[in-house]
């Protein structure tokens, strides 16, 4: 007896157009790459900083090219689109059980989102900016 | 019971992922806002050399940078394989190489400050 195997048909490199559920997971993944390369701005912001102050001015005011702002601002839309997606998955990598019930997932979701803008607000004012 | 080398890939990425997800957009905003003109004080050199001298910050500095660059590398792998890339084991190879390379250098440049 034999029967014809089934084969699953998965273009490598289109497979993402197939669902919308597919392109959300990709805008997700594409983050990476602005998250990446700005990695690798910080460690070079860290090689100025400890070349002195001339080097480190110099990059910040590198920073200023208008090159640099595109870039910059599209680093900060992922940035932001990776955590609040992240944040919105814990509810689901790690449900908080107590007792017989769960907690609600929408307070673990929201006890990080609670806790990213207190931090972010004391970076802000320990950086200066207000 | 067989071993995994994953648990050693995995736990800086999910850790990265972590601290990317709480530290990274204030970061960017940060640099975004001298990149503007409006660099806040605490981007000065005198603040950021005084910052990344102490112990303290230097273990945040390197903590943030070197997890961040091994969850980047972690995730770049697989957003290489779903784009149709599928040499793993020289995209892992480059990718991780790359982030053992950047973080020895940010643990370098600390160490001169």
């Amino acid at each position: 007896m034999s029967r014809k195997p089934l084969v699953r048909e998965c273009p490598p490199t289109t497979w993402y157009f197939r669902q919308p559920r597919y392109m959300r997971y990709m805008s997700r993944e594409i983050t990476s790459i602005f998250v990446g390369a700005y990695c690798v701005l910080l460690v070079v912001g860290l090689q100025r900083l400890a070349d002195g102050p001339t080097a480190w001015e110099g990059f910040l005011l590198a920073l200023q090219s208008p090159a640099s702002i595109v870039f910059q601002i599209l680093a900060f839309v992922a940035a932001v689109y990776h955590a609040a997606t992240w944040f919105n998955a814990t509810q689901k990598a790690m449900p908080l059980q107590i007792g017989e019930g769960f907690v609600p997932g929408n307070l673990i979701s929201g006890a990080h989102y609670a806790a990213w803008a207190v931090l972010s607000l004391i970076v802000l004012i320990l950086a200066g900016v207000f | 019971m067989a071993k995994s080398h994953k648990p050693v890939v995995w736990f800086p990425f999910a850790a990265g992922g972590t601290v990317i997800a709480f530290c990274m957009p204030v970061i960017v905003l940060l640099t975004l806002l001298a990149a503007l003109g409006h660099a806040p004080a605490g981007l000065d050199y005198q603040n950021m050399h005084v910052f990344a001298r102490s112990g303290l910050g230097k273990l945040i500095i390197f903590g943030v940078v070197a997890l961040s660059l091994w969850s980047s590398a972690h995730r770049l792998r697989c957003t290489c394989y779903d784009f149709g890339l599928r040499a793993d084991t020289l995209v892992a190879t480059v990718l991780y190489a790359a982030a053992i390379f950047g973080s020895i250098a940010a643990a370098v440049f600390l160490a001169r400050i």
